[in-house]
């Protein structure tokens, strides 16, 4: 079993309740930081950690933290981003709902080393009934002292908002999250100004994911150091990988970042293989905005290594062959899966969750839509996959946020690898209307090779 | 989607008004536009689950905002329904991952159920089918939304009716209050 930092306690009966969660050592973090340290020791203590950020970006959290301007006086904001949205993303609420104290506790002590009185956690407003879990939880460590004025005695005092949102995936991003908070539509803001000087209300802010706040407590209970033995380079640490589609075992599990991309998904610890018996054929492996991979490129990099589920392993090759961690979103396709209906799929999901401000985005996501919704359905020419290449090409890189990119990568990467599954959609629509389009080029050929004209 | 005027007045009891000045106090002074959604969220479960011209006018009176900034923000998210929907509002996933695993079938199996299409509600108000965007749960497809609560594993024809049929009895349902 590998090491547990987030999950070790989280299925104690009780648990989500500060009596049961304190006896478990639950709140020393915060006695430690603001009894013993200063704010800028504990910046120091998660710089030394290595802890990246588990929203999907990866930035250093320590680094973040050191950039939020303290020197101008202005209130300063620690925001949570619990919008969790990213399609086969679902760790950040397995957190919340089981021992939503972890939360509170690391954001009392990361809102201290930033200095701030004053965090809110902004949680998707599907999320109600964690909504409601997280503001019980707010108001048992205030009555117990860790929230509101003087806590602890130290002088320092920090109010938490629970703060819902109403169905947007864009308000993910962070400065649209910003803006939503604000009360207005999630309209991503131009960076610069970045948030660390100019976000909410105009003042210094930082944000960051439940789980990033969450692996805190631990680094300040044992050290900074003491994380970066877990993990590999500068992947250190555990992270949550929540995995489904066609596996035996959907969840979420806590990994060490060096554990082999083969053990995680063939052995009955984690996803424990393909269900059905069926085989492996492709992968998303960091959430729907990361490109997706066949499995040979999956399990091995293109110059033959084993990759395992760390930053870099998992980016070797860069766009061309390799892939993201993203946020943990993992999502693996079984030989059935039709890779040119799931892009189609992920494309309609970028254009409803666009917020149309700028065109090469807007326009792009739709006009993808349509184009795929052609191809999955027998209507589409030749030209069409060389159109699709086109589009995509004119989003990434040309737009205010990475959700054109996020649009871009998947329907780049879907026709890099399995333009032949988009071309024989193409050449037989008459198939469109069968449920195994999508079946493996080796299956299918064998199946249809006598009959392709005449099914 | 444009707003719908019915000329029936808001409703909002004793309750949800303090509700909503206790959620206004929780934000900085001068910041209680941040109180908007949690607000429009109020105002929803007060009017019977859908948001009529009517019921925003009165939450930017109550904010003491412009209506155009209540309207801009209420069509911009999708849980805010501008339109009337049925007694209990069934959303089902529809994105990839749970797409894979049952969510189309789910969708399509309670459309065909109800006779109803996606969007529709059926004739008796009771129900209302809508497909949404990945709500979290993908490796518990296929899956739903109905109120506050997920509906998780619905993998058979069996577990769908069964549920239907429970929220059927339920002659004493209010929409819940979760906004604390
Ligand atoms: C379209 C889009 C959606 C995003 N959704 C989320 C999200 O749901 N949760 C999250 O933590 N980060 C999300 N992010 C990343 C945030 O912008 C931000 O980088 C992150 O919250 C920072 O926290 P971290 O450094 O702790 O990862 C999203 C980014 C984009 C561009
Ligand atoms: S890239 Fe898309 S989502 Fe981001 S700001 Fe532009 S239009 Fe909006
Ligand atoms: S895809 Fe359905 S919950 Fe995520």
């Amino acid at each position: 079993m590998g090491k547990k930092i987030l999950t070790e306690n989280i299925n104690i009966p009780g648990i989500n309740t500060i009596e049961v969660y304190k006896q478990h050592g639950g709140y020393a973090s915060v006695e430690k930081a603001l009894k013993q340290m200063t704010p800028n020791e504990v910046v120091e203590e998660v710089k030394k950690s290595g802890l990246r950020g588990r929203g999907g970006a990866g930035f250093p959290t320590g680094m973040k933290w050191s950039f939020i301007d303290k020197k101008s006086g202005r209130p300063r904001y620690l925001i949570c981003n619990a919008d969790e949205s990213e399609p086969g993303t679902f760790k950040d609420r397995y957190l919340m709902e089981k021992i939503p104290h972890l939360l509170i506790e690391g954001m009392i002590v990361s809102s201290y080393a930033l200095e701030s009185n004053l965090s809110f956690v902004y949680i998707r407003g599907e999320y109600k009934w964690i909504y409601e879990m997280l503001w019980k939880a707010v108001n048992e460590a205030k009555a117990n002292g860790y929230l509101g004025h003087n806590i602890l005695g130290t002088g320092y005092h920090l109010d938490i908002i629970i703060h819902c949102g109403a169905g947007a995936y864009i308000c993910g991003e962070e400065t649209a999250l910003i803006e939503s908070l604000e009360g207005k539509r999630g309209n991503p803001r131009i960076k610069p100004p970045f948030p660390a000087v100019n976000g909410l209300y105009n003042n210094p802010t930082v944000v960051n994911n439940v789980e990033s706040l969450s692996a805190v407590p631990w680094i300040i209970n044992n050290g900074g150091e003491a994380y970066t033995k877990y993990g590999v380079g500068r992947s250190t640490g555990t992270k949550l990988i929540s995995a489904c589609g066609n596996i035996r075992k959907p969840g979420v599990y806590e990994i060490d970042l060096s554990l082999p991309v083969k053990e995680f998904l063939f052995s009955e610890e984690y996803c424990g293989g393909i269900a059905n018996n069926k085989q492996f054929k492709a992968i998303v492996a960091g959430g729907s905005s990361v490109p997706i991979l066949p499995a040979e490129l999956f399990l091995k990099t293109a110059d033959g290594k084993d990759r395992i589920m760390s930053y870099e392993s998992l980016n070797e090759g860069g766009f061309v062959s390799g892939t993201m961690l993203g946020s943990g979103g993992f999502i693996v396709y079984d030989e059935d899966a039709c890779i040119v209906r799931n892009t189609w799929n992920f494309s309609h999901f970028y254009r409803h969750e666009s917020c149309g401000q700028c065109s090469p985005c807007r326009e792009g996501t739709a006009w993808m839509e349509k184009v795929l919704y052609k191809i999955e359905h027998g209507t589409a020419q030749a030209k069409d996959i060389d159109l699709l290449w086109s589009i995509q090409r004119n989003i990434d890189g040309n737009t205010i946020c990475p959700l054109g990119d996020a649009a871009a990568w998947p329907v780049a990467s879907a026709i890099r690898h399995f333009r032949e599954e988009f071309e024989w959609h193409i050449e037989y629509p008459e198939l469109a209307q069968r449920q195994n389009y999508g079946l493996l080029k080796s299956t299918r050929e064998k199946l249809y090779n006598t009959e392709t004209t005449t099914v | 989607m444009l707003a719908v005027k019915t000329n029936k007045p808001a409703q909002f009891s004793e309750e949800a008004l303090a509700k909503a000045k206790e959620i206004i106090a929780r934000y900085p002074e001068g910041k209680h536009k941040s109180a908007l959604i949690p607000i429009l969220h109020i105002a929803q479960q007060e009017n019977d689950n859908w948001l009529s011209v009517e019921t925003l006018d009165y939450v930017a009176q109550l904010l003491n905002l412009k209506t155009i900034e209540v309207y801009e923000v209420a069509t911009f998210y999708s849980m805010f329904n501008l339109n009337p929907v049925g007694r209990f509002l069934l959303e089902v996933c529809h994105t990839g991952p749970c797409a894979i695993r049952g969510g189309e079938w789910l969708k399509n199996y309670l459309c065909e159920k109800l006779n109803i299409k996606p969007g529709e509600t059926t004739t008796d108000k009771m129900f209302t089918v809508k497909g949404v965007e990945c709500l979290g749960a993908c490796g518990y497809a296929p899956m739903m939304q109905v109120g506050k609560y997920y509906y998780e594993h619905l993998d058979t024809p069996e577990k769908v009716d069964a549920l239907l049929e429970q929220l059927r009895s339920r002659v004493d349902f209010k929409h819940e209050n979760w906004v604390v």
